[in-house]
């Protein structure tokens, strides 16, 4: 558990980065620091590793005063991932993943066991293990940044926008693959970003700052996109709230029928459409109702992509939501365990379930 | 031209104490103890301040108003007080190489960007081991820079050695001029020219064998696809 008690940092120059900061980061969460530029996120984050030390104030890590015993020991003990990953460039991948240990005294060949152990688990090709950082790509890189903060196995791992310089389609797959090793190790992850939406993707809970090094709402994702506290976090949530935060609700719905049919049989049912599946009923895209309205078999040219799918497991009325309106044919498809389709969805079933949490919460 | 040729040809140039070898070997004695005397202070002093970022301007200051010292005049003073002797050409020595190792080796730490240090010292490393670790490595080639720029002033000015009365391939030049043979002058230079560009080489081996190949422009460290020898 990490608490800032009063924590405040006036730099040399007289700017309050952070005022009187009171929060509680708990243990195996995701906590993410959000807010506007230089509105004292990276100065809150930095504290906690004494990289700055605070001006007045406590923070205590599992009770205990940082700023009790040596700055350079504690640090060994807490993984940092900084923007632009801060490798070292005169060191090879592994050895760069191998540094903490090695500072805690491993032998070479247990450190690097580690690291290539490492590679595997952030996903990092072992034959990059001999190159050097300049020979990496930016993603390469911060995967290389997040392996080496978890080379001593820390129990706690501070992030400062690790993923912001990378384009989006790696950004979405460096978030997934954090949230995947996340539950498998269930670190204390405090996560500095600006980006609202990577926020409410990551964190358990997410501290919104202002301006000066105030916290303005500190809650789950769910509830930031749900009731901002005022104006200031509902203007920096943003436009989409409403929609996005469907994803922090689950509901079940009632599933429709869905007529099918395989490639080679011919279309069925009365519908305008109909879903073709493949053989382990997965969906493989829609078929218009001319196409095979007079019997003749399906073929791949029929075909109409469809949208994305909703999966029952996760009942999120966002995805169920989205499933709908990006299916061809309004309904959205509905899939279960290996991508087995098991039903419809409609955007008016998703609107009635929302309708009906919304009385479950006011009852509740 | 011809009287170089034979010059290099007699035999009798190249055995005893006025022999070649044994110039060459006192003039890369002088050398090497110039050099390294002038690295084991410089390096320690450049590495700290380029660290601290404290005194640089100060010790560069000084550094640079030591290049101003005409080397000669400090060998005759030296020479002067302390007498004839080993001493006064290699302090001279010192003094000249001391501005370009100092230099080069505050400009290697201070040009390894500050991200890397920071993130070196997230990670727990120490002043000592950042200054080691980090900063040396990533400093090595402006440093060797350095040490190579002091090594060949030093190649270049180790012939005043001969003026106080001791080796090298100074003396070749000195002799030659006062008995009017140019053609030992001549070899006396030729012979200093190709230590200069040997001991150049060695030093540019140096470089490449000690400096991380991650320092090198990416794309001409990139492990190359081993070329098949032939069977002999
Ligand atoms: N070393 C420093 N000296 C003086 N002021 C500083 C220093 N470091 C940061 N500040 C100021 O403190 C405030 C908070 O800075 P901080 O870096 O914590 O912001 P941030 O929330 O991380 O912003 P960004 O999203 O741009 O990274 C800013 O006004 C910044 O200018
Ligand atoms: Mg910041």
């Amino acid at each position: 558990m990490i608490e800032f008690r009063g924590v405040t940092k006036r730099f040399p120059d007289g700017t309050v980065a952070v005022d009187a900061l009171d929060l509680t980061v708990a243990d195996g969460c995701v906590t993410v620091f959000v807010g506007p530029s230089g509105c004292g996120k990276t100065t809150s984050l930095r504290m906690i590793n004494r990289m700055i030390e605070p001006t007045g104030g406590t923070i205590l890590i599992d009770g205990a005063d940082i700023m009790a015993g040596d700055a350079a020991r504690m640090r060994r003990g807490i993984g940092y991932v900084m923007q632009q990953a801060g490798l070292l460039p005169h060191r090879s991948i592994l050895d760069n993943i191998a540094t903490v240990p090695m500072l805690l005294g491993w032998s070479k060949a247990r450190a690097r066991a580690r690291a290539a152990e490492l590679m595997e688990i952030v996903g990092l090709a072992p034959e990059t293990a001999r190159r050097y950082p300049n020979q990496l790509s930016g993603g390469q890189q911060q995967r290389v940044g997040v392996a080496r903060a978890l080379a001593a196995d820390p129990p706690i791992l501070l992030m400062d926008e690790p993923f912001s310089a990378v384009d989006p389609v790696v950004r979405e797959s460096l978030q997934d693959e954090l949230l995947r090793l996340q539950a498998e190790l269930g670190k204390t992850i405090v996560f500095v970003t600006h980006d609202i939406d990577e926020a409410v993707k990551l964190g358990d809970k997410v501290a919104v700052f202002r301006q000066g090094g105030h916290l303005a709402q500190y809650d789950e994702p769910g509830h930031l996109l749900a009731r901002p506290a005022d104006d200031f976090v509902d203007g920096f949530v943003g436009r989409d709230r409403g929609y996005r935060g469907l994803g922090f609700r689950s509901h079940r719905l009632p599933l429709g029928e869905l007529t099918t049919t395989s490639l080679g049989s011919p279309a069925v049912g009365n519908g305008a459409w109909t879903l073709v599946v493949d053989d382990a009923s997965r969906p493989q895209g829609w078929c218009a109702r001319r196409d095979g309205a007079d019997g003749t078999a399906v073929t791949a040219e029929h075909l109409v992509p469809g949208g994305t799918l909703y999966d029952v497991t996760s009942g999120s009325l966002r995805s169920a939501l989205d499933a709908a309106l990006s299916s061809p044919s309004g309904q959205g498809v509905a899939v279960a365990g290996a991508g087995r389709v098991v039903g419809s969805v409609s955007a008016d079933d998703v609107l009635a379930a929302l309708a009906s949490a919304r009385a479950e919460e006011a009852a509740a | 031209m011809n009287a170089i040729v034979e010059w290099f040809t007699d035999p009798a140039n190249w055995t005893g104490p006025d022999g070649v070898p044994t110039r060459l070997g006192e003039h890369l004695f002088y050398t090497l103890l110039a050099l390294s005397i002038a690295a084991l202070i410089a390096i320690p002093i450049g590495l700290w301040i380029g660290h601290t970022g404290r005194g640089g301007f100060a010790v560069v200051s000084l550094a640079n108003s030591l290049r101003a010292l005409p080397t000669f005049g400090v060998l005759v003073l030296l020479a002067n007080s302390f007498g004839i002797g080993l001493a006064p050409p290699i302090v001279a020595l010192v003094v000249l190489a001391i501005p370009p190792v100092l230099a080069g080796t505050y400009a290697g730490v201070q040009a390894v960007d500050r991200a890397i240090v920071d993130a070196a010292r997230g990670m727990g490393m120490g002043e000592r081991e950042i200054l080691t670790r980090v900063e040396l490595p990533n400093g090595l080639p402006l440093i060797i820079g350095g040490l190579r720029s002091a090594t060949l002033q030093i190649i270049a000015t180790a012939t005043i050695a001969a003026y106080v009365a001791l080796g090298g391939l100074g003396r070749y030049i000195i002799d030659g001029l006062s008995v009017r043979d140019f053609a030992e002058m001549a070899a006396g230079s030729i012979l200093l020219a190709l230590l200069a560009i040997v001991t150049d080489l060695v030093l540019a081996g140096l470089q490449r064998a000690l400096v991380s190949p991650g320092l090198r422009p990416a794309q001409a460290s990139r492990p190359r696809p081993r070329r098949l020898r032939a069977v002999a």
